[in-house]
């Protein structure tokens, strides 16, 4: 059997030089399929802390993702048709530098992350994820009936955002921008998930009376771990709605909610590089089917079911099945 | 504003919530019964109605139309649970979530390969079609007032069946203790079944039902699936006095909401302003409400204490 930590090279591995390849060979299509999928896998990435980490099972993770896609599309509408977006207390212009609309959605996404969070995680099992589906539909419909960013129909943004230095509408150099991006959000959850939050973290998914019988707050270990994963989810949607130049309220959908857990499903669950795996899988089988039937929802739905009645553990649990045992 | 459109608004938010509750109530009873949460109840109404719609194009007759959507939803449920479900009762909440969020791709995809991407469309009978005069100088279509009777007339069966029949006993003891019943010489997975299809089936009315006043498409469960959703955990999973509860105080909210918000803010905004945020604010208002309960009752109005 492999080792988990090979496969993870592997993938790194493709995750760098498939874009290469398709550059030299002129192929623009495969690298933007490329950015789709690292940037679905960062939304995942942020989704399995608390799913896979926390255990808490969130399905409205699209909650955090939309608004990522607004938060981007609302400075960038403002700063391309010249329209100040706050006059009083204070003069805030819209803004089209990516590293600046960045942090603005983390700390927007981080703030709904905190309020969605103190009121959901009262709750558990499926109350919680329930809970979660209903303030994402919150979200879907507020951005339909918020006619002054476009309503249903979304937002549209003529020229991607400006990255210092490189030229963001060249799909290779705004790849490897999603990629360092990727790579930067992997690493840091690698750290955490080992430092002693992600420890008490797991342990609180485990039994949550010892980990209050050792002193740690649950509630607290819970909620920020939400608010972290609310925050990478949102970074996520920013740079999705940049890669279409287009948000629309669909990127709240709670069909996209469930795609963010079938991508953790098809990786691994708790895995550091499942979401990874199982985002470019989707995105490859979606273009994959895609192109051969009109219907290829059909045969996501039997793929998913086969994956849930059988595999256990989704792609890395099958290729490493000794780490599975072991743990 | 009048009295009468006041009354009216109220129907409206009764027949929704009337309509909501029939979702609901095979929703909460799968949960309470099974512990199975089932994302593919919004597949089973969306069945439910494009058989009907089928049927009553084909026979003309609505009853007909009627009785066939209830019987494919309960067949299409009963498949399900002994190819599918019954496999999941004792795996974890995401298992459960994904197989059935699966089985909406496979219906939806599948209703969509069949039935093509148009709407359907099927309409009340002629004998139930027009307006009726209520008490009060209030004009009313009939087609909904008989929903409202009629959703009224199935609670109230359900309520009776749930807690005066021999079968209800056994769903009833079926919640609380699963190996004591089938050690009482219960067969445990019958019940199951009957459990899911009779679930299965008010979906598949439902969906039969409000398909006379929308149009029948693919996609049209997912909406009232979180709706639903929203009420049981409003009411308290497991409860069917919960769920009753909870659609009408869904259906009400977002009725209501919807007509008065903006009214209520034009009392001291401009009015275009006002219509956009009393709009924005009632599209989120049974969320709101939710919000509020869970707040309040972290298990819902009637739930049990974990």
């Amino acid at each position: 059997m492999i080792k988990e930590h090979h496969l993870n090279i592997f993938v790194l591995g493709l995750l760098i030089f498939v874009p290469i390849f398709a550059y030299w060979n002129d192929q623009p299509f495969t690298i933007t399929l490329m950015t789709r999928a690292v940037i679905f896998a960062i939304a995942a990435v942020g989704l399995n802390l608390a799913l896979g980490t926390g255990g808490f099972i969130s399905f409205g993770h699209a909650a955090f993702f939309g608004l990522g896609g607004y938060v981007m599309g609302i400075l960038a509408w403002h700063s391309q048709n010249y329209v100040t977006l706050i006059e009083w207390p204070i003069l805030i212009e819209g803004t089209k530098s990516m590293p600046i609309i960045w942090i603005i959605t983390i700390a927007a996404s981080a703030s709904l992350a905190a309020i969605i969070g103190m009121i959901s995680l009262k709750t558990t099992g499926v109350y919680f994820i329930m809970i979660t589906l209903a303030f994402a539909q919150m979200m879907y419909y507020f951005s339909t009936s918020w006619s002054a960013y476009g309503g249903e129909d979304g937002l549209s943004i003529y020229v991607r955002n400006n990255f210092p230095g490189l030229n963001t509408l060249d799909p290779i150099q705004f790849f490897s921008i999603c990629c360092v991006i990727l790579l930067t959000v992997l690493f840091f959850m690698g750290r955490l998930i080992k430092s002693p939050f992600g420890l008490a973290l797991n342990a609180s998914r485990q039994s949550r009376q010892r980990i209050e019988a050792v002193g740690f707050d649950f509630h607290k270990l819970q909620l920020t771990a939400f608010i972290l994963s609310g925050a990478i989810t949102g970074l996520a949607g920013a740079l999705f709605a940049d890669l279409n130049r287009f948000v629309s309220p669909s990127m709240f959908s709670w069909q996209l909610s469930g795609e963010f857990i079938v991508f953790i499903i098809i990786g691994g669950v708790g895995r550091l590089f499942g979401p990874v795996i199982g985002a470019l899988i989707f995105v490859w089988l979606e273009h994959l089917i895609g192109g051969i039937s009109d219907y290829w929802h059909i045969f996501l739905g039997f793929i998913l079911l086969a994956i849930v009645m059988f595999g256990k553990g989704g792609i890395i649990g099958l290729l490493c099945r000794e780490d599975v045992e072991s743990e | 504003m009048s009295f009468v459109l006041i009354a009216e608004q109220i129907l409206n938010g009764l027949q929704f919530g009337i309509m909501l509750f029939l979702m609901s109530a095979g929703l909460t009873l799968i949960f309470g019964v099974m512990g199975l949460i089932n994302l593919a109840h919004g597949s089973l109404y969306m069945i439910g109605a494009f058989v009907a719609a089928t049927v009553a194009s084909a026979t003309g007759s609505f009853i007909l139309a009627l009785a066939a959507a209830l019987s494919a939803g309960a067949l299409a449920g009963a498949i399900v649970e002994m190819t599918i479900i019954r496999k999941l009762y004792n795996r974890d909440h995401l298992d459960q979530v994904l197989a059935t969020f699966a089985l909406i791709l496979i219906f939806s995809e599948g209703t969509r390969w069949v039935f093509g991407s148009f709407p359907l469309y099927l309409d009340a009978p002629l004998y139930l079609q027009g307006a009726i005069k209520l008490p009060g100088g209030i004009q009313y279509p009939l087609y909904r007032i008989t929903l409202i009777l009629f959703g009224l007339v199935i609670g109230v069966g359900l309520g009776l069946l749930i807690t005066k029949t021999r079968l209800g006993v056994q769903i009833r003891a079926g919640e609380n203790d699963r190996e004591m019943v089938s050690a009482l010489g219960v067969n445990i997975s019958k019940l199951y079944t009957f459990v899911f299809a009779l679930g299965a089936a008010l979906a598949g009315l439902a969906g039969a039902l409000v398909g006379a006043i929308q149009s029948v498409e693919v996609g049209m469960g997912e909406p009232v699936l979180i709706l639903a959703f929203v009420v049981i955990v409003i009411g308290g999973i497991g409860s069917i006095k919960g769920a009753l509860i909870g659609s009408i105080l869904v259906g009400l909210t977002d009725t209501l909401g919807g007509i008065f918000l903006p009214k209520f803010f034009s009392l001291f905004m401009e009015l275009a302003t006002a219509t956009n945020v009393g709009s924005s604010i009632a599209s989120m208002s049974i969320y709101i409400l939710m919000s509020i309960v869970l707040v309040w009752r972290p298990t819902g109005l009637f739930g049990q204490k974990v």
